[in-house]
């Protein structure tokens, strides 16, 4: 477990000041100007040798994506855009940075803008958080008034900071919609190629990044890449923001190392799953995207990438759901297949129809009203869609019920037993509290 | 996707402008985008002309394109695209946003939403009798751990009950909204646990102590490093982290060794990126050569077996193959063993012995202990617990000196370690059934 003198985010639950003066009493903003003027190549290559992994949810190693960036400028302008669109259910992390401790975000924009020559910064923050913006927003004029950022700012790196906003649209998380949606259009995601390194906001060299992914390069840089590979396995370094919702005693948000057991996490931050461990009936281990996992197979599992990968999930931006044996699991994951249908962008047509589709069948198999040779057409249309979309939002919407029919097939049957022996002869069905 | 239609035209307002502190701020706002980006500024407009009026209007749609300069079926694909807009008119005193996806919905959201049908209306997004309030449930606004929450204009309201709702709604239509304190309704502070936070118990400090690498186990790692190990480490690492030197050096394995498969998207841009980056600038090379100078293990084994190859099948395997209970095994009892007098377990509680003593032979699967996974065994295993017998001797100091330095009070007693230890050491697995009446694990 992770010891506090090596945990990011000090403010995490506000119990300190975050305004400047604050922030700078626990570090932030000490030794930026050596960072800045040690080069672009020290930045990235003490980011690649953290071994962090883009916190989003693909685990992208985060200094191979800022290596991509053109090396010598072609007159175009780069961008940073930072990716605060935060909507994965399950998912509450950049919230607390955003406000709580916004400075970690500022100075890492400062950071990761030097390591790809961009002198202009956007941060993209979801429209529902609003009192999140608005505390961001004072923190970026306060470092303006600092001259930590702007023109001539004393690091001797140029850097203007936007900070922009959606309005509620899941789909602007994904990196070409939110580019879309901050030019000013409808978030529909873009084919690739061309990548956003080579053509991205405004059609200039962008990088996108995850709030957490570029509020812990400050402190990287501070204790040095080797301090945060050496916390957690191989491949899957450093400490993580980790939310908990749903049935444990005390959900919380806490930061810990990657690698620890799952049980231990639970016990340890939130106090154990409601009605003890033989109560756990199944887990979404990173946010609703991710295919849900048997409580029994969570009893072992690591909490990293490739520990979440053994159990055919993933580990996504490690905002676990837990479900105790009250749920109905069917129509927990129906309710994420609402989810998906509902901000569907409507471009593809696997993704505009299919999980519209997915959704009505799941809500007849909530309550039974089924037949059993529906599962596999049910799963095979999930195939279907997956992997036929421009974006990943087909693969997100198509995953939870994967791994749904993977996991709890004995359960959907069994509902639709149900269903069938409480038909009455004249074909009239009472219908069954799916509640 | 949801079909979104702007509002009857009985409903809409004949013009709309901004007032004048909202003009100033929707002008400075457009200055901000870089020359000839103005439509960037759409969707702030948008928002700032919604909490001004309440809801976005066909006239405030015309009135915001003509400011920015943008056809009017571009400011309306945007106003029906953005589920927060609000195309037709909402309660003057509250419009309550219900979050009803899964993390809300298993802690009560369909309760709450049964609140809002039964005081406001039952349909979603009608105003009630007098005008003053309305309701819909919303996907997933973000505080999930603050499970079921609403949003009421800016504000959310979280850890709610249907009774806590019931008070609020009441509270917003009698016009005194501001009396209730936003955020938790219950004692919690923000999203820490309730009842106390678990981390972040420290005083935060400027200082940051200088990170030395633990010492690596048998002469793989840089000289650099061996020297300055036995004093540092004992300030700076924890135990598990000083048992794993090896992680440093595997770490400049390729860099797409352990990226998920689902991550194809990524995987996909990677290459076709690095193609891109090669050609601009000829200074890339492979990700396997780009990581390794960064990377503090320098050469290794584990860089040289991956060296040459591409990241594919084979390495794609090494990766989780790490994570399995025998590999563990093997590490722990290979080298993690031995340098239990140089490394630290002892840091925590400051003293400047060892905590235990491995003993010789074969070590035994401490995972059949119930309570015991994968990270704890190699926890134990790195302090020098090997054997099911060490563990059923321990004494009380002994068992608080190891949960001290396992960071987990309790555990031992809690989870009865030490008679399953003492069954199993005894007899091992067909003991262990014959006393606890089940299989071990």
């Amino acid at each position: 477990m992770l010891a506090d003198k090596d945990r990011i985010f000090t403010n995490l639950y506000g119990q300190h000041d975050w305004r400047l003066e604050g922030a700078r009493s626990r570090g932030a903003w000490v030794g930026t100007k050596e960072f800045i003027d040690s080069g672009r190549d020290w930045i990235t290559n003490e980011v690649k040798g953290s071994g962090l992994r883009g916190r989003g949810g693909a685990g992208f190693p985060t200094g191979l994506k800022w290596s991509f960036m053109p090396k010598v400028s072609d007159g175009r302008p780069h961008y940073l855009l930072v990716n605060a669109d935060e909507s994965e259910p399950g998912t509450c992390k950049d919230r607390e940075i955003l406000r709580h401790d916004p400075h970690h975000l500022i100075e890492g924009c400062l950071l990761a803008s030097r390591a790809m020559d961009a002198h202009l910064a956007f941060i993209y923050v979801r429209g529902e958080f609003m009192r999140e913006r608005q505390r961001l927003e004072e923190a970026v004029q306060e470092a303006y008034d600092a001259k930590l950022i702007g023109k001539d700012n004393v690091h001797g790196w140029d850097l203007d900071i936007i900070v922009h906003h959606g309005a509620g649209a899941y789909i602007c998380g994904e990196e070409t919609a939110l580019m879309e949606s901050l030019e000013g259009k409808k978030g529909q995601p873009r084919l690739k190629p061309p990548f956003p390194a080579g053509m991205g906001v405004y059609g200039n060299p962008t990088t996108v990044n995850n709030v957490e992914s570029i509020a812990v390069v400050p402190e990287i840089l501070r204790r040095s890449g080797a301090w945060f590979n050496s916390i957690g396995r191989p491949n899957n370094v450093g400490t993580k923001l980790f939310m908990v919702s749903g049935h444990v005693n005390k959900p919380a948000t806490f930061e810990e190392a990657l690698g620890e057991s799952f049980k231990d996490i639970i016990e340890k931050h939130c106090g154990g799953v409601r009605g003890g461990w033989d109560n756990l009936l199944a887990v979404i281990p990173g946010g609703a995207s991710c295919p849900v996992v048997r409580g029994e197979d969570m009893m072992d599992a690591i909490m990293d990438f490739d520990g979440l990968r053994e159990k055919k999930s993933s580990f996504g931006t490690g905002g676990m759901i837990i479900m105790d044996k009250s749920t109905d699991i069917i129509r927990a994951i129906w309710r994420i297949a609402a989810f998906f249908k509902h901000e569907s962008c409507g471009q593809c047509t696997p993704c505009r129809e299919g999980t519209g589709w997915m959704m009505r069948v799941m809500e007849r198999m909530v309550e039974g009203r089924a037949q059993k040779r529906e599962i596999d057409m049910l799963f095979s249309v999930t195939k279907q869609i997956e992997g036929h979309t421009i974006c990943a939002l087909g693969d997100a919407a198509a995953w939870p019920i994967q791994g749904l029919i993977r996991n709890f097939r004995d359960v959907i049957e069994a509902r639709i037993d149900q269903y069938t022996w409480s038909s009455t002869s004249d074909g009239a069905v009472p219908s069954i509290a799916a509640e | 996707m949801t079909v979104r239609r702007l509002a009857d035209e009985s409903v809409q307002p004949t013009s709309f402008a901004f007032n004048n502190d909202n003009q100033a701020w929707a002008e400075k706002r457009i200055a901000l985008y870089p020359a000839g980006r103005q439509q960037s500024a759409v969707i702030p407009l948008l928002m700032r002309a919604q909490e001004q009026d309440g809801w976005v209007s066909r006239a405030t749609i015309e009135k915001v394109a003509e400011m920015l300069g943008m056809a009017y079926i571009r400011v309306l694909e945007v106003a029906t695209f953005y589920t927060q807009f609000q195309l037709q008119p909402v309660g003057t005193r509250a419009h309550v946003q219900v979050c009803g996806t899964t993390p809300c919905m298993l802690r009560g959201a369909g309760e709450l939403i049964s609140v809002c049908k039964s005081r406001i209306h039952h349909d979603p997004h009608h105003l009630n009798a007098d005008g003053t309030l309305s309701w819909e449930e919303v996907e997933c606004a973000g505080a999930c751990v603050n499970a079921p929450m609403v949003t009421i204009f800016q504000d959310t309201y979280e850890d709610l009950t249907p009774a806590r709702l019931g008070e609020i709604i009441d509270a917003f239509h009698a016009g005194r909204g501001e009396t209730i304190k936003p955020g938790t309704q219950i004692e919690r502070l923000n999203a820490a646990a309730e009842g106390g936070q678990t981390t972040l118990l420290e005083t935060p400090t400027a200082t940051r102590e200088k990170f030395v690498p633990p010492a690596p186990p048998e002469g793989t790692a840089p000289a650099a490093a061996t020297p300055a190990a036995p004093a540092a480490p004992a300030k700076k690492t924890e135990p598990d982290t000083a048992a794993r030197p090896k992680d440093v050096t595997e770490e400049t394995a390729p860099a797409l060794k352990g990226t998920p498969a689902e991550a194809k998207v990524s995987e996909a841009k990677a290459e076709s990126e690095r193609k891109a980056a090669d050609t601009s600038a000829k200074a890339d090379g492979t990700p396997n050569a780009e990581m390794r100078p960064g990377a503090t293990g320098a050469e290794s084994e584990a860089g040289k077996i991956d060296g040459g190859k591409a990241p594919g099948k084979e390495s794609a395997d090494a990766a989780p193959s790490g994570a399995t209970p025998t590999d563990v095994d093997k590490t722990s009892a290979v080298k993690v063993a031995p340098p239990a007098e140089g490394l630290s377990p002892t840091a925590e509680t400051g003293g400047p012995v060892p905590l235990f003593q491995a003993p010789e032979g074969p070590a035994d699967d401490l995972k059949q202990i119930g309570g015991v996974g994968p990270v704890m065994e190699s926890k134990l295993k790195a302090v020098g617990i090997t054997r099911w017998s060490q563990i059923a001797a321990l004494t009380p100091e002994e068992i608080e000196r190891l949960e001290a330095s396992l960071n987990f009070k309790g555990r031992v007693a809690r989870d009865n370690w030490q008679q399953q230890a003492e069954v199993l050491a005894r007899g091992g697995v067909e003991e262990y059934r014959k006393v606890f009446g089940k299989d071990p694990r």
